[in-house]
């Protein structure tokens, strides 16, 4: 061996140092992944000193472990949440049974889409986001950025052990084509759509972090009820870093409204754009498409796939423990389907609608997050209220995507669909003018003149603190 | 759960292109262009939708209906590109839930027919040159990648997502029975190791080792999809002639009348074609199918040629063709078919002197279309006896007809006119699916015996037929009635199941060839497969499929 300190190099609680089989294939596989880095992440602040959070153990505050570090030495680590010995599969046919510490081989290839599927959304927003650096309102903000990068740069590494560790040469080479699929590229995208959308300015990675970053709350919320307690464990572990990714995009787009209203306060019947803000309704435009792309990731509202994925204990519903019947045999969902161009009321068996029972609940959380934007506009006194696009609002996967609605789920015929719609999703006009205000501010403090200041520094840090240095 | 039997309207076999729902289908050049579109809502009989380009008889019927248009309408194309409309799906096989609801003699009669589309792709390409490449823009899945198999060549999507996929086995508890199983060890003969682990792999595979693994010729990526199948299509068609210049259009044919007549086993129902009558008694479950022959036919090559879909033999056949099909989907109870052949039999001579030594690509087509129609015929469940009685006419394609029937009874009278006779089209022209004549087959352990039937020059009666060893039985006139009575009595009244069993047993004496290992070995091991309660019953892998359940197995290996 190598003689690597792999407690140094790689932070773990999976006892990696003596596991030589998982050594191997990460060694092979680590050398990919910093190329990787290199090529398609935010490869032109590689050498700037970050004051990022590192997760160095899976103790209670080890999560969160402060200093400047340069983004290629950031200390990827493997952690699962210690294991609970008597936990048992929680939801499905197996119910009640020992939770599985090694793959079922009846289930390993769904369990492993299942693990591939959540991995390739992590590398993917990292591209997606590669150009932003340039562009940030503030330090505060770059940093921030740069924290998300690297969690989902660990969130891969955490996806990549489980390949590593439990899927043989499958999970290998799994595992190097999570590195050669591209955000956007014609060739060989990313999985998932929404992952292939270009985010190239500030406010749509807000709306990102916000919107996409939920989606990723809830799958994981699904994945940490799983059956394969090593995949539960590790989902539950990377909850904590999600709950921050979605701190920057609620907040950030708040303090984009907040500096809105306060233009609008001192300019009233003025146009926001005359003074480098951004219309509050172009901020509704980009919640609208982030919102209704995102919503499109849980799948078809009726799923055999969702089904085979419950009764088989390896993804249940967020908060499985909240529910009353875990088989959920007997129960149907009532949803409506659009049947040859015409909503129709349909009860569907519950297995089969998982995919629509944890995007309630993503409905549910993102409603949250428009209460407080609008508590944000109530607090400035302006009258403007957010709201979210209804479910069937410009969809492309499952029912709705056969079909044209407006924001309140209304169906609409083609050409009014193409009338209206730049009413609703941001036009090119919207996007320039959004792209035109990205300038960076590099000065401690400072922050763009379209986005407030943040509230509170991080980690308790002063306003004018230098979170990112040369 | 409980299977519902949703009330199936008859199939619909006459299509044309102006009334293709499921196919986007353009010509152009010597290049054809077939994409599949199909249309969700647009199923052939109420209770399930065509997601995901899954298809149904209906969509079968319309890719079956093309190919035989691009054999007579399109001479001048020589590469036939078959892919899919949807974004990032070729197409999902057969539609699950169609098949789920459907009895169990509409599975196999679907899939027999599905099978039969596919091997006339191939019969496209090995009789006429036409080259198909399989462009999969997207996920391939069972029945799809089944299609893809029937190509010549195919080309698969690099987006490292879109996958080439035999999910059945795993994900059903039953076969790839189109062929699928077969084609992966027959045609692109690869090791049965690796047909093993892809036929268990529910998702697949992609990408170079899809290539690796011969599943697939090519890969290419998205960004020069287009230009790849471009070039793939034209490196294909340079292998290739064009068979013509101007097609013919297949005229629409449409019974000419319909009517009630009289039989010894009552009334019969009676539809009438410009050369057919089909005329059926539901009681009794017996059809009779009469080809009358013409009374003036073509004689020349620029007569044939002139009459275009009207040269009687071209338009007999695709009555036949259509009978055929309407007997199997939409007369299921039907146990016995009398066929007759009746008229002058020079009207054979002629035509099949021309069917046999022309070159001319209309009448090459029109012969390979017999081939499959006497296919066809084999390939049907129910019984044929051939009847050769008054005006009967057996000679050369005629003949073939009566081979093809699993009896054949001869009218042994004087006042009665019975015409057997050969022709060169009876010497191989017109091969079974086993790859050898109907008379080689016939006569498998007496090969002189068919050189002799070879050898007659002139027509023949019944008393010859006899001796020569093709009538099975040769009553006379006295016995006659009552014989023909107590056969069609005899054999209404076995086990429907046997009847097919045996029959599909004993009509393909000889070699195996893929053709007969997809209809004798894949297709009946799937039949038996779907009748079982681990594919059918209420926890069986087709039941649940798709359900809020888990498949539950009898674990006992058969």
């Amino acid at each position: 061996m190598t003689g690597i300190d792999y407690s140094q190099k790689i932070p773990n609680n999976v006892d990696l140092a003596s596991d030589k089989r998982l050594q191997r294939a990460l060694e092979a596989w680590q050398p990919n992944y910093l190329e990787w880095w290199n090529s398609v992440g935010p490869t032109d602040f590689n050498t700037k000193d970050v004051y990022l959070r590192t997760a160095i153990s899976a103790e209670k505050d080890g999560w969160a472990h402060f200093g400047y570090v340069k983004m290629p030495d950031y200390r990827w680590g493997i952690f699962l949440e210690p294991r609970d010995e008597k936990r048992t599969v929680g939801f499905g046919d197996h119910f009640g049974e020992p939770a599985w510490q090694q793959v079922p081989g009846e289930y390993r290839n769904w369990l492993r889409r299942l693990i591939v599927t959540q991995a390739d959304t992590e590398p993917a927003s990292v591209e997606q986001q590669r150009l932003l650096g340039h562009t940030a309102p503030s330090l505060y903000d770059l940093r921030n950025l740069f924290q998300v990068n690297v969690e989902e740069g660990r969130h891969l590494w955490a996806m990549v052990y489980l390949l590593h560790t439990y899927f043989g040469k499958d999970g290998r080479d799994e595992a190097e084509e999570l590195l050669q699929r591209r955000s956007g590229n014609p060739d060989h995208p990313r999985i998932l759509g929404t992952f292939n959308e270009p985010c190239t300015d500030w406010l749509s990675f807000f709306c990102f972090t916000m919107f996409t970053d939920r989606d990723g709350k809830f799958q994981l919320l699904a994945l940490a009820e799983s059956g394969f307690d090593p995949l539960a464990r590790t989902c539950r572990f990377m909850l904590t870093e999600e709950a921050h990714h979605m701190f920057v995009g609620q907040t950030g787009v708040a303090r984009v409204i907040e500096r809105t209203c306060q233009v609008m306060q001192a300019h009233p019947d003025k146009d926001v754009r005359d003074y480098g803000a951004i219309p509050l309704d172009v901020i509704q435009k980009y919640i609208n498409f982030w919102a209704s792309s995102s919503t499109d990731l849980y799948g078809a509202e009726i799923s055999s796939n969702s089904a085979n994925f419950f009764r088989s204990g390896l993804k249940g519903r967020a908060y499985e423990e909240r529910y009353d019947d875990h088989l959920a045999l007997e129960g149907s969902y009532a949803f409506e389907n659009l049947v040859d161009g015409q909503l129709v009321r349909e009860e569907v068996p519950l297995r089969n609608a998982m995919n629509e029972v944890l995007r309630d609940e993503y409905v549910k959380d993102n409603e949250k997050g428009i209460a407080y934007w609008n508590r944000v506009c109530e607090r400035m006194g302006n009258p403007f209220r957010f709201r979210l696009p209804q479910r069937r609002f410009h969809r492309k996967i499952g029912v709705y995507a056969g079909g044209h609605f407006d924001l309140d789920g209304n169906a609409l015929s083609q050409a009014e669909w193409e009338r209206r719609q730049g009413d609703w999703l941001p036009t090119a006009k919207d996007r320039a003018f959004v792209q035109g205000l990205m300038q960076p501010v590099t000065t401690p403090g400072k922050s763009a003149g379209w986005i407030a200041p943040p509230a509170k520094g991080v980690n308790d840090q002063p306003a004018d603190f230098l979170y990112v240095r040369a | 759960m409980a299977v519902q039997h949703a009330p199936a309207p008859p199939v619909q076999f006459q299509t044309s292109p102006s009334r293709y729902r499921h196919f986007q289908f353009q010509v152009q050049g010597d290049l054809a262009r077939l994409s599949m579109n199909v249309q969700q809502f647009e199923p052939q009989r109420e209770g399930y939708e065509l997601k995901l380009n899954s298809y149904d008889i209906g969509v079968d019927v319309e890719l079956a209906d093309c190919l035989q248009r691009l054999r007579f309408e399109h001479p001048k194309v020589r590469t036939v590109v078959v892919t899919g409309s949807l974004e990032r799906v070729f197409c999902a096989g057969a539609n699950i839930v169609m098949l789920r609801s459907s009895t169990h003699g509409f599975k196999v009669n679907f899939c027999r027919y599905t099978n039969e589309t596919r091997l006339a792709i191939e019969d496209a390409s090995d009789k006429s040159g036409l080259r198909f490449l399989a462009a999969l823009n997207g996920t391939a899945s069972g029945g799809g990648y089944e299609l893809a198999l029937a190509c010549d060549k195919i080309l698969l999507v690099d987006d490292r997502n879109s996958a080439v996929s035999f999910p059945e086995v795993p994900l059903l508890g039953v076969l790839p029975g189109t062929g699928g199983l077969t084609r992966l060890t027959d045609k692109r003969k690869i090791r049965r190791d690796r047909c093993d682990v892809f036929s268990t792999l529910a998702e697949g595979i992609k990408g170079k080792r899809a290539v690796e693994w011969n599943l697939v010729d090519a890969i290419a990526p998205l960004s020069r999809w287009d230009e790849a199948v471009a070039e793939m299509a034209r490196s294909m068609a340079a292998g290739t002639k064009a068979r013509g210049e101007q097609g013919i259009e297949l005229e629409s044919i449409e019974p000419e009348g319909s009517d009630q007549v009289a039989s010894a086993y009552g009334p019969l129902e009676r539809t009438r074609w410009r050369h057919l009558d089909l005329s059926i008694s539901r009681s009794a479950r017996c059809a009779e199918l009469t080809l009358r022959l013409p009374e003036r036919w073509e004689t020349t090559q620029a007569q044939a040629l002139s009459a275009q879909s009207g040269w009687w033999i071209l338009r007999a056949l695709r009555e036949l063709d259509l009978c055929l099909c309407n007997l199997r989907f939409n007369e299921p109870n039907l146990a016995l078919v009398l066929l007759r052949v009746q008229g002058n039999p020079k009207a054979w001579r002629d035509t099949d002197n021309l069917l046999a030594a022309s070159t001319h690509w209309l009448v090459r087509e029109t012969r390979f279309f017999a081939a499959r129609v006497l296919k066809r015929l084999e390939n049907t469940a129910k019984s044929f006896y051939a009847i050769a009685d008054q005006h009967a006419a057996f000679v050369g394609t005629g003949l073939e007809l009566a081979l093809a029937c699993d009896r054949i009874y001869a009218k042994d009278d004087e006042q009665c006119a019975v015409h057997f006779g050969v022709t060169p089209m009876n010497a191989g022209v017109l091969p079974m699916s086993n790859g050898i004549s109907r008379l080689q087959t016939r006569f498998l352990g007496t090969p002189e015996q068919a050189s002799q039937v070879l050898a007659q020059t002139e027509d023949f009666d019944t008393a010859r037929a006899s001796e020569l060893g093709l009538a099975t039985f040769a009553p006379d006139a006295i016995d006659w009635e009552d014989e023909l009575r107590l056969a069609i009595e005899e054999r209404t009244s076995f086990s429907p199941d046997g009847m097919t069993g045996m029959e599909q047993n004993l009509r393909f004496a000889g070699p195996e060839t893929m053709e007969t290992k997809i209809f004798g070995r894949l297709s009946a091991w799937q039949n038996w497969i779907f009748q079982r309660p681990n594919a059918v019953g209420e926890r069986g892998a087709l039941t649940t499929y798709g359900t809020p359940l888990r498949p539950s197995f009898d674990t006992q290996r058969t």
